[in-house]
């Protein structure tokens, strides 16, 4: 019973094995083959993400980041800080509960590269913004063990004492626009000036951070020292931006927030 | 090493080296504002250093020897050098990584020395430094030997390899100095991602090259491994890395994708690393060396040939299982879920094949630690595509994403199988390389062995609990329907097996050092011993018609 059953199969493998015998003779069969066969489900995967339209969703409210909160972000890139920290809520009851709406794809459409994460040493960071005050931030920065004593994150005092570099900004700007986030040339042109005025409230600088990236944005003294742009200054301002970049999670799922 | 080469081949080798200093240079100057600079010194030094040793040999007598009566193994022997002194520094930066979450100040204070900045030192240095020398260390001795053909020149495989570390040293040090794309195991910026394409086409090149010399027939199963781990990781390598430049003085470039696509994007590249580097590379290894240790042919050929195009065609599907319940659109979770279930089978297909083959020799798994370590390593890697297939499935993957069980499963194959799979493959090729009769301690290899497997035990062991504890704590709830516990309670549960996995590495890594003290020893105080046959033959082999049967 069994043996009939098998018996196409069987000859499926003979028939495969005796040509395989033949091809495995050719280096450049066997490198075609490979090709071919490893080509296939990447290409299925990945190319109908970029032409299906709803893979996105198409949302009005959704900003670029500003100057600061990318510098900031080039910082949380540069300590590696996706190693611990997640930035994608998933659609899972305790998950919403803890961390908020889940995230939406639009949410991270102008992440050059994605930060979703793939471990939690420590909690998800997609709706950080806004939970905690500039001040607490900072101190937890400083050493994470004085508000957490049983924290093992590392402390990033140095962040504190490090000026923030700001002239290449318009190039870091102007290359993001290059793969697909809609800076303006003006935004390129100001870069460095929005990237001082959004932590310089009382300063010159900052109305204009207000009419290029919106009234919402967040114009503050970040790291609690008036006067110099800190590293520290960036990295806070790109936390507080975290899950606020647009509303629409929080208008669409009303039932998390109950 | 020097007197091997011929004069035109070490004006070569000064010009390609001489090239490599004005390219540091190059970027020194022109980044000397960003930490690009730093880079480019990095590169001079290493160039610089390579331009000397070969200047310094340039007019010493050539050799006079046929070339074509041995197999060129000089790169070969610094390949395995460099692939344990890789296993030893990354190893034990895996042991400080692990130690600063069981005791966050062993940190030190430094910028450079955060959890996030040395973590990938530790990664890209196992996978990289470690795998990466291994691989293509033993390709070179595979394909000449299964071939029976000399490489086809001298120049390009201390390219290749010599090449290969470089790209490794800009990586780690880059880390450390904050140069960083912050995509999982694709880290190194721009500058590294382009000369490691140069490397890896100068390597497909050398491999077909060497392929087409040979006096065999058929390309032994093998060599197809390692052709797809030369071809596809060139794939993935060049569309993950698909990154503009902020600057061309500077280190900083932004990823041509975003968000979803670019999560789809990472995980094709993050998931098909494990498949195509950390899987075909040292299938490879597992089908040259363990038939060969064993002195057994391989169990069925039929199966290496569904084995092989199976994982060759479904492994590229189920990057997407990093990324269920996520924002990517279910039908990719879907297509993830089904292949990896399915990848099963050409897996065990596999792992079966190599256990089979030992059919006849238990005997001598039994009496002989390098065996043992092959055998180990086909276990371990049975086991571990069972736990990824399972680790797969959406339920079960909402318990354990984002805990430790994945640490623990990726450590199940990283130690189990691949670091296994090398250290019994380097025991058995160190005495045939440097002709010696054996391994200089057979003891240190048997504490190298049972130190490598209870290490990984522990380590596995303490990363399930971890795991599946915090998963479940962080969904428990109270009868009131509230969450029960904060993440800190579950950080505090932690703690004990934090310390357990800390462990678990040091012995491991305990073990890589025994073994890279072995390795010099048995150089340095074991005897000349002439082998048996072991240089490129032309005589053609015989050869049925059709495929023996089994």
């Amino acid at each position: 019973m069994l043996k009939t059953l098998l018996k196409p199969f069987a000859r499926v493998f003979e028939f495969q094995a005796k040509t395989h015998y033949k091809m495995e003779r050719h280096s450049m069969a066997l490198t075609a083959g490979i090709i071919l066969a490893a080509g296939v489900g990447g290409f299925v995967e990945i190319a109908p993400l970029f032409t299906i339209d709803d893979t996105v969703e198409d949302v009005a409210d959704m900003r670029v980041y500003t100057p600061l909160e990318q510098a900031g972000r080039d910082i949380y890139i540069r300590e590696g800080c996706y190693a611990c920290h997640s930035q994608m809520i998933r659609t899972l009851r305790d998950e919403v509960e803890r961390y908020g709406p889940y995230s939406l794809a639009v949410e991270s459409k102008y992440d050059h590269p994605m930060l979703w994460g793939s471990k939690r040493t420590g909690p998800d960071l997609a709706r950080v913004g806004d939970k905690y005050s500039d001040d607490w931030q900072v101190r937890h920065l400083i050493n994470p063990r004085d508000l957490v004593p049983q924290s093992v994150m590392p402390q990033y005092a140095f962040l504190l004492e490090a000026p923030l570099r700001t002239d290449d900004l318009p190039g870091r700007l102007d290359a993001l626009r290059m793969v697909g986030v809609p800076y303006t040339d003006d935004m390129i042109a100001n870069a460095a000036n929005d990237a001082l005025g959004q932590a310089q409230p009382d300063g010159d600088r900052a109305s204009g951070v207000l009419d290029r990236y919106g009234e919402a944005t967040a114009v503050r003294v970040f790291d609690g020292q008036s006067g110099r742009l800190t590293e520290m200054d960036a990295l806070v301002a790109y936390l507080q931006i975290l899950g606020n970049l647009t509303d629409v999670a929080q208008n669409t799922q009303p039932m998390a927030e109950e | 090493m020097m007197s091997n080469l011929t004069s035109p081949e070490r004006a070569r080798a000064m010009l390609i080296t001489g090239a490599g200093v004005l390219i540091g240079l190059t970027m020194a100057v022109l980044g000397r504002n960003d930490p690009m600079g730093a880079h480019g010194w990095i590169v001079l030094l290493f160039c610089g250093v390579l331009f000397f040793i070969v200047a310094d040999k340039l007019y010493d007598a050539e050799p006079v020897e046929d070339r074509s009566i041995s197999y060129y193994d000089d790169p070969t022997k610094v390949g395995i050098l460099l692939a344990l002194f890789w296993a030893v520094v990354a190893m034990g930066m895996g042991v400080w990584v692990a130690s600063q979450l069981a005791w966050p100040d062993l940190r030190f204070d430094a910028a450079w020395s955060s959890f996030g900045r040395i973590r990938p030192v530790h990664t890209s240095g196992v996978i990289f430094g470690f795998g990466g020398n291994a691989l293509i260390a033993t390709s070179y001795h595979i394909m000449q030997r299964t071939s029976r053909a000399r490489m086809p020149d001298q120049v390009s495989p201390w390219f290749v390899l010599l090449g290969f570390n470089l790209f490794c040293v800009v990586a780690a040090s880059g880390y450390l100095i904050g140069i960083t794309q912050s995509k999982e195991y694709a880290e190194p910026e721009w500058y590294a991602d382009l000369w490691l394409v140069i490397v890896w086409v100068v390597y497909f090149v050398l491999y077909i090259r060497t392929l087409a010399r040979r006096n065999e027939p058929h390309i032994y199963v093998a060599n197809w491994y390692y052709l797809s781990f030369i071809l596809v990781v060139a794939i993935l390598h060049i569309v993950n890395n698909l990154a503009v430049p902020a600057s061309f003085t500077g280190a900083k470039s932004y990823s041509a994708f975003a968000g979803v696509q670019d999560a789809m994007v990472q995980w094709w590249y993050g998931h098909n690393a494990v498949a195509f580097f950390l899987t075909t590379g040292f299938l490879g290894m597992l089908y040259y060396f363990l038939p060969k240790r064993a002195g057994r042919p391989i169990y069925s050929y039929r199966l290496s040939i569904l084995s092989f195009w199976g994982i060759v065609f479904f492994y590229i599907w189920v990057g997407s299982h990093h990324l269920h319940y996520t924002a990517l659109p279910q039908w990719v979770q879907t297509l993830g879920v089904t292949f990896s279930v399915m990848l099963l089978v050409p897996s065990w297909a596999s792992a079966g094949n190599a256990l089979m083959t030992l059919n006849g020799a238990w005997h001598k798994v039994r009496d002989d630690a390098t065996l043992r370590f092959m055998m180990v390593a086909a276990v371990f890697y049975g086991l571990s595509t069972f736990e990824g297939s399972f680790m797969a499935i959406r339920p079960v993957n909402a318990l354990s994403h984002y805990t430790d069980w994945t640490v623990g499963h990726v450590h199940s194959g990283a130690m189990g199988w691949v670091a296994m799979i090398t250290f019994g493959s380097i025991y058995a090729l160190t005495p045939v390389l440097w002709r010696r009769e054996a391994m200089y301690s057979w003891k240190a290899v048997e504490w190298h062995f049972w130190l490598a497997l209870s290490g990984t035990v522990i380590y596995v062991f303490a990363m399930w609990n971890s795991g599946i504890t915090q998963g479940l704590m962080w969904r428990t709830y109270t009868e009131s329907g509230t969450l029960r516990f904060s993440f800190v309670d579950t950080l505090i549960a932690m703690h004990p097996y934090y310390i357990a996995r800390a462990f678990g590495g040091l012995l491991f890594f305990a073990g890589a050092c025994i073994c890279f003290w072995n390795v010099v020893m048995t150089i340095r105080r074991v005897p000349h011993h002439a082998s048996a046959i072991d240089y490129p033959t032309t005589s053609e082999a015989m050869e049925p018609a059709v495929p023996a049967a089994e």
